[in-house]
């Protein structure tokens, strides 16, 4: 019984390695391990054997299967990783074959220049808050210490619906609005469609966006314009980006300032796009006048403010290059595709 | 406003500063120099000459052969074919390697042209001679160039020196941006009082000196004011033995610097103190003047005038007019009238220097749309102590330049005296809010070098009345801020109470319906929110429909841009109608803008503004694309039931057949729909477009972004098809509703898999399936646990006609 085992193992081991695929590996399991296999017939004539012998045989019957399973398994995974192999070679694509999109459709580039400056802002503690674009007089002007007749009236253009009614130049009206509803501290920015009489080419549009900004507490300074406006520029165009105040005329602020930055295509040395300047010019800025806090009902000598206000076209023409304003308003899905 | 730095050096004389310097620290004090340009930018080595010599060129009948001396001791020779030069004239002469601004024709060349020794029909010719239009000028402004050929120096001018010198063309012109406010800033002499405080150098403004004989000026006129409301002052003075003549080249080229072309003396002298005092003046012949008086008044209703250009203009009672004794003789700061301006036979002559309210004359030239250099100065509010200085300024000049003999005395007629303004101050206060710790001392010396006053005993600045925008104290930190310089000012962050930042709630609603728009495919556009009263028609919205009552501009554009929008349609119609027609393929877009509704016409208080979230497609996709996009925003804007969809939307601009209302929650949030062929028709598109249109307010109002974890179902759900046949007009929301409402609570979802019309169906008739879901939280369903829902279910769809098939 000895030898018929060592021979069935010797077979067993031949054919095992001999096999090319795991079909015939599996045959191999069931001739030799299955129910009707070879060392199920040995052991059939282990009653011939002697009672003493019997552990020892039955021994070396479990060690006989034990190796040959051990080698089926070897030898199985070793054959599977052959076969994944072909399989993987099988399947090899061109991965230079167009892309299969989900269709995403883009921003307005408005927008995306919009959220920049509100994802600063909010960052700095402002709260986004809205205001009508069809707006009273007094809010427009009035409160903003621009009386009837004023020649800053003129200037800018206005479109009336009747004397006391008009579509909002500026969105400084939300600046008195906020301020009237006498919660402060105040830390607002306000983006919103303001309209101006201009007739529509490639720098002027009767209709764009302005972004609003107003600050109001104790002890706010013209310091603290600098500074915040100076933040805005870095986050908005770039570490390097440097801000030059200019004094300048507001009637609703004083001392008023407009805010250049360094050009950020050449970075201050000055270019073509900069007009050789080095700066390019983005906001308007200043404390807020004494009598617009006093008209909206706060106490210019207890709180002080400051207030600025940004042209979104500008911005987004300006950080995307787009050299004609009135792309922004035909909507070509070309020139969408591109944001 | 220009100046030129010449000019400006006359009143500060320590200045010495290059063009650049002066533009980069002007524009830091507040005065912005918006340019410059150097007139001699594009002249190089170009010296006076004089012509010893003139003989015919041997080959050529146009050109003459001129040996000129240039001041070197050696005659050059130069061949030019203007048919103005003689011997002995002095001449501009551009030596071999100099540069021209420009050709003869007026024309300038970026950079100049390079003038080089050469030949000339095979004569050497070693430069060229120069017309003023080749030095970079014109006629306009050297009035005494010829018209056609070289300039001629006068005896003056010495061989040699530098032409561009002699011409005063070696100066630089500043462009300056000056604000509304700064009305002194509109004059030289304000400039100069700014420059000479922003370089530290001192400010030496013009001596007026006492001028006129021994005569009085009120033997020759009477001057009543009798609308003193609109004419705060108004000085008069008289001039006689006039002898017009040209001005002197100095005068002439600082007119010219103001881009003002020279005419003669008395033209040139007003308009040379209106530049230099910023006060205009007007300059009547008084000769014409009947009664020997002024009488400043209202013009009567309809009244019409003929203005010095001889223009007829109509006036009404809002505007003031200068009268004689008879009739009118000019509008008041606009334009003198035909009727008694100044001629060359001119001998005695009215000089005025008036104060008119700025605000009247701004309307009044707005009304009669005649806007003057004066009316320019007139409307932004002058100082009314300008005007005597102004008048005797001018009377002085005229003295000096032998233009005529000034009359003794002025006629000044002037009500309240206009006071300067006295300011408390605080320096602590101005510190506060700039941030910064400047001392007092150098405060008061800021103010000083701007002639403003400082009180030390009663801490108090006393402001020249011609600084009108200094009122409070605000407006005195600017002025110690600009001189201190912004750059200076230190740069911090606001401290104090912390805020949180945040955006409202309707903008995050909005947030979240740019992203599901553009997820689907959907670009964002924007338009505008006017367009033309000819959208109702282009859309089929009917006469009487309330779209049509909308907030109109009184002043627009144009008719195109006439009214608000009441219907967001167009703007995306036209947009994508743009895109159609530009051959883009398969176009998306959406628009998140304001409809503004009227809430009554006219309009009395502010419309609603409506936030419309507009869909617009053409291309690829169908209606369900666009019910898709609504529910995926829905979804997410946190809208959980379930849309209605009323195919009842009577929209007159879509496909009768294909529309329907959005309706949650028992209200129309919106619309969608196939746009009507006829309009897609009238936007030029010829091909089936989509549109939806969701009102945001609506849906800001349902919208919520909480959110509650209500497990996953851990039983395994049970499964049921039905299959059925039905008439055309049944819709698919009938039966989803009938699900909805016989289901039960274990049904958990149900949809349709299959739906079917043609040949293997009866006519009329449709096939349809639907797969519905059933599943318990806390067991596994046993078929008599939804058995009896399914049974109701298949009872209710065959009370509506609907046939199951097994």
């Amino acid at each position: 019984m000895k030898e018929r085992l060592a021979q069935m193992k010797e077979e067993a081991i031949r054919q095992i390695q001999s096999s090319d695929g795991l079909a015939k590996l599996n045959d191999v399991r069931v001739a030799f391990l299955g129910k009707k296999g070879e060392l199920t017939a040995i052991l059939k004539g282990m009653k011939d054997v002697l009672p003493e012998e019997r552990p020892m045989v039955g021994q070396l019957v479990n060690e006989t299967r034990e190796s040959i399973e051990k080698l089926i398994e070897e030898t199985k995974a070793k054959l599977e990783a052959a076969e994944r192999n072909i399989r993987l070679q099988q399947e090899v694509i061109d991965v230079t074959l167009p892309a299969k999109k989900s269709r995403v459709g883009h921003r307005h580039p408005n927008t995306i220049a919009l959220e920049e400056v509100e994802r600063i802002f909010v960052g700095m503690g402002y709260e986004v808050v809205e205001g009508p674009e069809v707006e009273y007089d007094y809010y427009n002007f009035e409160a903003l210490n621009i009386p009837a007749n004023h020649p800053a009236k003129d200037e800018q253009d206005t479109f009336y619906i009747n004397d006391k009614i008009l579509l909002r130049t500026q969105t400084s009206p939300v600046q008195v609005r906020e301020m009237e509803k006498g919660k402060l501290p105040i830390r607002m920015i306000a983006p919103g469609r303001v309209f101006r009489s201009d007739e529509v080419d490639a720098t002027h549009s009767p209709s764009f966006h302005q972004i609003e900004g107003l600050v109001v507490d104790k002890h706010i300074t013209f310091a603290d314009l600098k500074g915040t406006l100076a933040e805005f520029a870095k986050e908005l165009f770039g570490e390097g980006t440097k801000v030059k105040f200019r004094p300048h005329h507001f009637p609703f602020t004083e001392p008023s300032a407009e805010v250049d930055v360094t050009c950020f295509k050449c970075g201050g040395k000055g270019c073509r796009f900069c007009k050789g300047a080095g700066w390019i010019e983005i906001l308007g800025c200043g404390m807020v006048h004494p009598r617009v806090l006093k008209m909206s009902g706060i106490d210019p000598e207890e709180y002080s403010g400051f207030a600025f206000g940004v042209g979104l076209e500008r911005i987004a023409l300006l950080k995307y290059e787009i050299d004609d304003m009135r792309l922004l308003y035909e909507n070509d899905d070309r020139f969408l595709k591109q944001f | 406003m220009n100046t030129s730095l010449s000019w400006i050096k006359a009143y500060v004389p320590g200045l010495d500063v290059t063009a650049q310097e002066y533009t980069d620290a002007m524009t830091l004090s507040g005065s912005k120099v918006e340019g410059f340009e150097k007139l001699d930018a594009d002249l190089e080595k170009i010296v006076v000459g004089q012509i010893k010599k003139i003989e015919k060129h041997p080959d050529a009948d146009k050109l003459v052969v001129c040996q000129v001396d240039v001041g070197t001791g050696e005659e050059i020779q130069i061949v030019t074919g203007a048919p103005n030069v003689k011997e002995g004239q002095k001449v501009p002469v551009v030596l071999d390697g100099g540069r021209v601004a420009g050709g003869h024709d007026g024309k300038r060349t970026p950079g100049g042209i390079k003038i080089k020794k050469g030949k000339l029909r095979g004569v050497a010719s070693a430069g060229m001679m120069c017309s003023i239009e080749e030095l970079g000028s014109s006629r306009d402004m050297y009035p005494e160039a010829p018209e056609d050929g070289i300039y001629i120096f006068g005896d003056d001018a010495v061989v040699g020196e530098s032409a561009v010198k002699s011409l005063g063309l070696d100066d630089v012109v500043f462009e300056y941006e000056i604000t509304s406010n700064r009305v002194d800033c509109f004059g030289v002499l304000g400039l100069a009082r700014e420059a000479a405080a922003t370089f530290g150098k001192e400010f030496q403004p013009p001596v007026v000196t006492e001028s006129g004989n021994g005569e009085d000026v009120n033997d020759y006129i009477k001057v009543t004011v009798k609308d003193a409301d609109l004419c705060p002052r108004y000085c008069a003075r008289v001039v006689k033995n006039i002898k017009i003549a040209p001005s002197p080249k100095w005068m002439q080229r600082r007119l010219a610097s103001q881009g003002i072309r020279p005419i003669n003396n008395i033209v040139d002298i007003t308009n040379y103190v209106m530049e230099e005092y910023g006060q205009p003046m007007h300059a009547y012949d008084l000769d014409t003047i009947a009664g020997n008086e002024i009488v400043v008044r209202r013009a009567g209703k309809d009244e019409t005038f003929v203005t010095l250009d001889g223009q007829e203009r109509k006036m009404d009672s809002s505007v003031l007019m200068i009268c004689d004794g008879e009739k009118a003789v000019g509008i008041a700061g606009i334009m003198g009238g035909e009727n008694s301006m100044i001629t060359d036979s001119v001998k005695t002559m009215l000089f005025e220097a008036a104060c008119f309210d700025g605000t009247n004359i701004r309307l009044s030239s707005k009304k009669i749309g005649l806007r003057t250099d004066a009316s320019g100065k007139f409307e932004k509010g002058l100082d009314p102590n300008n005007a005597l200085d102004a008048i005797n300024r001018a009377c002085q000049l005229i003295e000096e330049l032998g233009a005529g003999e000034v009359v003794g005395g002025a006629v000044d007629v002037y009500g309240k005296v206009k006071e300067g303004r006295v300011i408390p101050f605080d320096a602590g206060k101005v510190n506060q809010l700039l941030g910064t710790d400047i001392a007092k001392e150098t405060m008061v010396g800021y103010f000083q070098k701007i002639d403003l006053a400082y009180d030390w005993e009663k801490d108090e600045v006393h402001v020249p009345s011609w600084r009108q925008d200094l009122e409070c104290l605000a407006d005195l930190a600017e002025e110690v801020a600009r001189f201190y310089g912004y750059d200076n000012i230190p740069t911090t962050l606001p401290t104090g109470e912390a805020t949180t930042g945040k955006l409202s709630f309707k903008l995050r609603v909005e947030a979240v319906a740019r992203d599901i728009a553009e997820f689907c495919g959907f670009s964002q556009g924007m338009t505008y929110s006017f367009e033309s009263p000819k959208v109702f028609d282009k859309l089929l919205i009917p006469k009487d429909s309330e779209l049509r009552k909308t907030v109109v501009i009184s002043n627009p554009l144009g008719e195109d841009f006439s009214i608000m929008r009441t219907v967001s349609l167009n703007g995306m119609l036209a947009s994508l109608s743009t895109n159609y027609n530009r051959r883009n393929k398969n176009v998306r877009l959406y628009e998140l803008g304001n409809i503004y509704l009227p809430k009554q016409v006219p309009v009395t208080e502010l419309p609603d503004e409506r936030m419309q979230f507009t869909l617009g497609m053409y291309g690829d996709g169908d209606f369900y694309t666009m019910k898709g996009v609504i529910e995926e925003f829905f979804i997410k804007a946190g809208l959980s039931g379930k849309e209605i969809y009323d195919p009842n939307a009577g929209k007159p601009f879509l496909h009768p057949g294909r529309q329907a209302n959005v309706i949650y929650d028992g209200e129309v949030v919106g619309y969608l729909g196939e746009v009507h062929p006829q309009v897609a028709d009238n936007y030029s598109i010829k091909e089936r477009v989509y549109v939806a249109v969701i009102d945001m307010p609506k849906v800001v109002a349902l919208a919520t972004f909480d959110r509650k974890y209500e497990g996953i179902a851990r039983f395994p759900a049970v499964s049921r098809d039905i299959s059925m046949v039905m008439p055309k007009d049944i819709l698919a929301g009938e039966v989803e509703k009938v699900f909805d409402a016989k289901g039960g609570s274990y049904l958990e979802h149900y949809e349709l898999f299959d739906i079917y019309e043609g040949s293997q169906i009866k006519a009329g008739f449709k096939s349809v399936a639907y797969s519905l879901t059933f599943r318990a939280k806390d067991k596994t369903l046993e078929e008599a646990d939804y058995m009896p829902a399914m049974e109701k279910i298949l009872k209710a769809l065959e009370g509506m006609g609907i046939e199951l098939r097994k």
